[in-house]
């Protein structure tokens, strides 16, 4: 059938849509924002490190001439470079799924770990660490106990991912209700024996790290971290950024958007498929770090509404923005003791929520 | 574009809504439906904008079987007014009627020159080309039902479905929506619960309930008292309306049909 349905609508020119902020211009400034904010990440902590000179160790790396010899390039290029791009990679992650969730089920108040995926990371995570220190094994990133409890957070988030997906497809559908409840209780069951696990932890060291792990950190980033969470990260854009004409009709509820010719159901679980395995993986080489997810969405919200094909690339960027700050705040506001990513978010955060949960009842 | 409906089973969660429907709105006609609260009016119009499917018989466009097009290609032929009123997404009305538009865009596609000028357009029709920039969740009830007409009119359908499109409107404003409704020229199908403008904006009623179709044809020969008493349980006259001849129904407040009537009026 062609479309040649009758119009009756008239023609009139118009303007280019006004918004609150115009995207483009928004996302030069926070891309300039974040490029700063990477340099002050890598040039601040225990021995700083000026600008001028983290360029220079940079650039050097980057053109392939032969590394300067001695410790700024170990500390620039081998240890804060990493951890700064980590820090932007699942910030970006974290802002883009916590955009998306928040549509999939019609939730501004939803996050990220909503859904439960990342309870079963946890667990996964914790049982490894737990078993791994029990056999004396070391727990750092790159080593073979750090790589063994990424994958087994990734195992646990695929786990609870297939326990939620059971649930909420039974009845039929995948409404906004069902996943919510789904999550909520897979995140309480798991939660529960991830608790119980805490407890039987023997000694100081052990317990840290768990709840190191369980808060949230970058720490001991390395190079070869970053290809899976950065390649998952583009690739969770492109497939929600294909998706965001669907998401916004899905924001004015169900039968609006099949009447815009949008298969509900459909995106619903493919949104619902890549924000799961997202998380999962950001989850993994990172743990639970709270709040990014819940706030950037908002934040962009208000600067620039709440079409998705912006929102969902300048929340990325935000994210980004937002966790290279915070963690470099994390791991410089104590002399000589490394915060949990987590308490800085959370300390920021909850605020942040209260306000934006007083704000809408207000409006409302 | 003619809409016919042939056979029309729906079944939700196991429950039969609606059971073998036949009816049709021609080309250019506005076809009223109405009946009590859960007769199966907005399980039809459902079926018709795709949200269910039919657990038996189908929804014919212009001849073809709905079930055979892809949903984005329907989308382009028939726009959809449904109950729901939409949420606090911090959209602009005109980002809510471009949404028109989305059965026509491929994924990463942008809106075109045409695509800002079908959805100006739409508004203008509406009378809310000056409200464009402001915040959808901030206009009144009968602001968002022109708004939310516009966007299935930025769909440029030959067909308009709309669920009650009239609820929540003060009379002013009711009568506004319907008389768009009527300049619209389009195929349309509307679920109606106020029996008295049905009578007047329609061509053809189509009488629901407990989800079979109990009567169809033109409004005068479709509301006669019997039928108000047996479908919607309530005693009423019809006369002629004054100002415009159509069929007026005047219903008694007083008395619950099967109720003694009273020794006066008999």
């Amino acid at each position: 059938m062609t479309s040649t349905s009758v119009d009756h609508v008239e023609a009139v020119d118009s303007p280019r849509p006004a918004r609150m902020l115009q995207a483009g211009p928004l996302a030069a400034a926070l891309a300039v924002a974040l490029v700063l904010a990477l340099t002050a990440a890598v040039s601040l902590g225990s021995v700083d490190i000026p600008p001028g000179e983290v360029w220079s160790v940079v650039a050097r790396r980057l053109t392939g001439q032969t590394p300067e010899a001695g410790t700024r390039d170990l500390i620039v290029w081998q240890l804060r470079v990493p951890r700064a791009l980590l820090a932007g990679v699942v910030g970006a992650g974290l802002g883009l799924v916590g955009t998306a969730v928040q549509a999939l089920v019609r939730n501004p108040l939803a996050d990220p770990y909503l859904l439960g995926i990342s309870s079963g990371a946890s667990l996964g995570a914790v049982a490894a660490i737990v078993l791994g220190t029990t056999f004396g094994l070391q727990l750092s990133f790159g080593s073979a106990l750090g790589l063994t409890v990424s994958l087994a957070a990734f195992a646990g988030a695929l786990a609870a991912f297939s326990l939620v997906w059971l649930m909420a497809r039974r009845g039929g559908g995948f409404s906004p209700l069902r996943l919510v409840l789904a999550g909520i209780g897979i995140a309480q069951f798991l939660g529960g024996i991830t608790s119980y696990l805490v407890l039987q932890t023997r000694d100081e060291q052990q317990t840290r790290g768990v709840l190191f792990w369980l808060m949230g950190s970058l720490g001991g980033a390395v190079w070869a971290q970053l290809a899976v969470p950065a390649v998952a990260v583009a690739l969770g854009l492109a497939l929600l950024q294909a998706r965001a004409r669907g998401l916004n009709a899905m924001l004015m509820g169900d039968e609006t958007a099949a009447g815009l010719g949008v298969d509900v159901a459909r995106l619903r679980r493919e949104v619902f498929v890549v924000t799961s395995v997202l998380t999962g993986v950001l989850v993994a080489v990172s743990g639970a770090i709270g709040f990014v997810g819940l706030m950037v969405p908002h934040v962009c919200r208000l600067l620039l509404g709440g079409d998705h094909r912006r929102l969902l690339p300048l929340s990325a960027l935000t994210g980004a923005l937002l966790l290279v700050v915070v963690d470099t705040v994390a791991r410089t506001a104590l002399d000589g003791q490394e915060l949990p990513i987590g308490v800085v978010t959370a300390v920021l955060g909850a605020p942040t929520l209260l306000y934006l949960l007083d704000r809408r009842l207000e409006r409302s | 574009m003619r809409i016919a409906v042939e056979d029309l089973s729906v079944a939700l969660a196991g429950r039969t809504v609606l059971a073998g429907v036949h009816l049709v709105a021609e080309e250019g006609e506005i076809a009223g439906l109405v009946g009590p609260n859960g007769s199966g009016k907005s399980s039809l119009l459902r079926t018709v904008y795709r949200h269910l499917r039919p657990s038996a018989g189908r929804v014919l466009l212009a001849g073809q079987d709905l079930a055979e097009l892809r949903p984005a290609q329907s989308a382009r032929h028939i726009g959809a007014l449904p109950q729901e009123r939409g949420g606090d997404f911090e959209l602009t009305v005109r980002e809510v009627v471009a949404m028109g538009r989305t059965p026509y865009k491929r994924a990463f596609a942008a809106d075109d020159a045409e695509d800002h000028r079908i959805t100006a357009g739409a508004l203008a029709r509406v009378g809310m080309a000056a409200a464009a920039d402001r915040r959808f969740s901030q206009l009144s009830g009968g602001e968002r039902q022109r708004v939310l007409l516009a966007r299935a009119l930025a769909q440029q359908p030959a067909v308009l479905v709309l669920d009650e499109p009239t609820n929540h409107l003060d009379v002013r404003h009711q009568v506004e929506l319907l008389a768009l409704l009527r300049e619209q020229r389009r195929t349309t199908l509307v679920a109606l619960h106020d029996l008295n403008a049905a009578a007047s904006v329609c061509d053809r009623l189509h009488v629901l309930h407990r989800g079979a179709l109990v009567a169809s044809g033109k409004p005068r020969e479709v509301l006669t008292a019997e039928l108000l008493a047996e479908v919607f349980g309530v005693r009423a006259a019809v006369v002629e309306h004054p100002l415009t001849g159509d069929p007026l129904i005047a219903f008694d407040h007083r008395t619950p049909v099967g109720a003694v009537v009273p020794a006066a009026e008999r």
